[in-house]
């Protein structure tokens, strides 16, 4: 599949600070690609570049073949954006508002087939300074689907929606994937970035610190899988004399590491040999959630150990 | 240039004017309430006694110091009598203006014996535009002894009369109502686009909406043509209103011509452009207001709005001849009142002129997406 976005040693200065420090990375045109970090990541920094509202400070950057500063007018046509706020002009409604769109694209979407798709229909004569935030958001998904882009950039598209709003907005992501389209899209619930996405990237201090499927983020980033039992902490004390590996006792939950995935059956046994009661056992992973905190969290602590350093 | 994005966006840009009412008022109310205002101010008959200059070219004759007398009974003037050594009839306009007299009658030489012989007499009038209160008294004064006069010869016909309009003084036959609309229309057109495109301009900015369009195929020569467009609609609507309020309440003798067109058309593409472009060039809202009013102030008082330039001293109206606003307004009043196109047609090219270089910078200068 050819890259619908590729990025070489991208890197954006404001003034004297580095939003974002080469950064590689390419998006599979037809894929779903989660960016993730957390606040002030720069991750708007780079969806912007992509997009072509930011000047990069230096770097190689292609989307659809185009660079998106100097090209930005033909790129325009072919994209879908949603700014991390978005806003328009007060005293329009949804309708209108697409029909605009429409107007300005020279597309033949139907404005109550697009609202449709994200839920809007009932807002659809009201005017935007009356929406509410997720409805406003709404709007912005709505206006980006109505020129049929080829690559849509959302950025936290679902932030501050309710669960319900939530989901209609992955299904209209979904739909876009299924037609064949790219999506860039950034988020702070990586529930969703593992939901919806094809690939992920995490961003940190303008570095990126993991990019792959979720799977292989978690393999390379994670913790081993673990047995885990709800039992009394002798459990684990029995378990440690008999595996040989530490096991863990903490809130009515016994823990042990799998050496790898076959591990669990002679765990199991030892726990049956014990003669120790256990109430339940299972096996667990970390998710991307568990990676992403503690990746974050590991390097914003070295980054503290490391300033405090004479 | 695609007539149908331009279309799309003046219909976006006229709902919201029209489901916001304060920038309706502003733009249509406002006009109405200005010439409203001055139409009143200067067309007020008050009942303080006016000095009235007389000339009078027929003296020593007992039927003029009769007329003369009665025009002092009236209370409503005072006659100050000019010797026709003084100055001459032809000079008697100009002689006024240096003294700052508001209003002067001249006594034709062929007054006695015209009207001994029942054939007409003409009384010419004088009145500064600037004292249109002054004029009316006088006026009044004038043509109630003269109907006196002509009721008290047998028949009653009007024998003595004031020819034609009353003459301004400096050379001119208006009054200050006649000015006023030009100015008037000319301070609507610098305004009502200065003023909002100043804002729109820095707002639109900060609340990234320039941005937003940026992502669609509308171009900035597009969106700037497309307000162009809304204030030169929203022009004629003012100019119609005070055009209506000036003739039908308040007696402006302006002639209504095509040659007004161009200026409702070419003031609002050469203002939608200046307050873009300082706007554009302004880092925040704040310092946007600030270079929008130091633009609009001067002209909204200096370039001939609510008084003609010509009365100005000389040092401001050079300054005046720097304004463009003053172009516009000086072409209107040449079209409407002077009937003098050659020099209406040069004023008008200079707001061209000015236009295109000011929406060319404009649409140059002001960004979509910051770098
Ligand atoms: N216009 C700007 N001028 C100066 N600094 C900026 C500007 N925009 C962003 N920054 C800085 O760049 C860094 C990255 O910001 P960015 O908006 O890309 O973060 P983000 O990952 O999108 O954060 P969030 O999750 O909060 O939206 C932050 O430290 C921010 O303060
Ligand atoms: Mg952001």
């Amino acid at each position: 599949m050819p890259a619908a976005i590729e990025v070489e040693g991208l890197v954006k200065r404001y003034g004297g600070l580095t939003a974002v420090d080469r950064i590689d990375f390419s998006v599979p045109a037809g894929s779903v690609f989660a960016f993730l970090g957390p606040n002030g990541a720069g991750k708007t920094t780079t969806v912007e570049i992509l997009e072509g509202l930011r000047q990069r400070t230096s770097g190689t950057v292609r989307v659809l073949g185009l660079d998106p500063w100097s090209d930005g007018a033909e790129l325009h046509r072919r994209i879908g954006v949603i700014p991390q706020e978005f806003r328009f002009f007060e005293k329009i409604t949804p309708r209108e508002a697409v029909e605009y769109y429409r107007a300005l694209f020279g597309s033949s979407v139907d404005p109550d087939e697009v609202l449709g798709r994200v839920e809007l229909l009932d807002k659809r004569s009201a005017r935007f300074d009356q929406l509410s935030g997720g409805q406003k958001q709404k709007l912005g998904l709505a206006l980006a689907l109505s020129n049929d882009p080829e690559i849509y950039f959302l950025d936290e598209p679902t932030t501050g929606l309710d669960p319900h709003a939530r989901r209609a907005i992955w299904n209209v992501i979904r739909s876009i994937r299924a037609a064949g389209r790219t999506v860039f899209l950034t988020t702070h619930y990586l529930e969703e970035a593992e939901l919806l996405s094809d690939r992920v990237a995490i961003i940190h201090h303008g570095h990126l610190i993991a990019v792959g499927t979720a799977a292989e983020i978690i393999a390379a980033h994670g913790g081993p899988a673990r047995a885990v039992f709800e039992a009394a902490p002798e459990l684990a004390t029995r378990l440690t004399a008999r595996l040989g590996v530490a096991a863990r006792a903490s809130g009515g939950r016994v823990v042990v590491d799998l050496a790898g995935p076959h591990d669990a059956l002679r765990v199991l046994s030892a726990a049956e040999e014990s003669g120790l009661p256990w109430s339940s056992f299972s096996t667990e992973r970390d998710t991307l959630e568990d990676v992403f905190i503690r990746m974050v969290g590991e390097m914003d602590d070295g980054a503290l150990k490391g300033e405090s350093a004479p | 240039m695609n007539p149908k994005r331009i279309g799309a966006d003046l219909a976006v840009v006229a709902r919201g004017y029209y489901r916001n009412p304060a920038a309706l008022f502003f733009s249509l109310i406002f006009p109405l309430i200005l010439i409203g205002l001055f139409g009143l101010i200067f067309s007020n008959t008050g009942t303080t006694t006016v000095t009235l200059e007389v000339l009078n070219e027929n003296p020593h004759s007992p039927l003029v110091t009769k007329f003369l007398s009665a025009l002092n009974n009236t209370t409503v003037v005072k006659v100050a009598v000019v010797p026709a050594s003084t100055v001459s009839a032809s000079g008697f306009s100009a002689w006024l203006g240096q003294n700052g007299d508001p209003v002067g009658l001249v006594i034709p030489a062929t007054f006695t014996t015209n009207y001994s012989s029942g054939t007409q007499v003409n009384l010419t009038m004088f009145a500064n535009p600037q004292d249109a209160a002054a004029a009316g008294e006088a006026e009044f004064a004038v043509s109630g002894v003269a109907n006196a006069f002509n009721l008290a010869k047998a028949g009653g016909s009007s024998l003595i009369q004031l020819a034609g309009t009353v003459q301004g003084v400096g050379g001119t036959n208006l009054v200050y109502v006649d000015y006023l609309i030009p100015g008037l229309i000319g301070f609507s057109i610098l305004t009502s686009p200065m003023f909002s495109m100043v804002d729109v301009a820095s707002s639109y900015r900060k609340e990234g909406l320039f941005r937003q369009l940026s992502l669609t195929p509308l171009t900035r020569s597009e969106w700037l043509t497309s307000r162009i467009a809304w204030y030169i609609l929203l022009t004629f609507a003012a100019a119609g209103i005070m055009l209506g309020m000036g003739v039908g309440v308040f007696d402006a003798h302006v002639s209504l011509n095509a040659g007004l067109i161009p200026y409702l058309v070419v003031g609002p593409f050469l203002f939608v452009s200046l307050g873009m472009l300082a706007g554009s060039v302004a880092p925040t809202p704040e310092s946007a207001a600030v270079i929008g009013n130091i633009i609009t102030f001067p002209m909204m008082f200096l370039a001939g709005t609510f008084f003609p330039v010509s009365e100005f001293p000389p040092g401001l109206q050079t300054f005046a001849r720097v304004l463009p606003l003053y172009y516009v307004i000086d072409g209107m009043n040449q079209v409407m009142l002077f009937h003098n196109t050659m020099r209406a047609a040069a004023d008008l090219a200079v707001v061209v002129v000015a236009g295109v270089v000011v929406f060319l910078l404009a649409v140059r200068l002001f960004r979509w997406r910051d770098a």
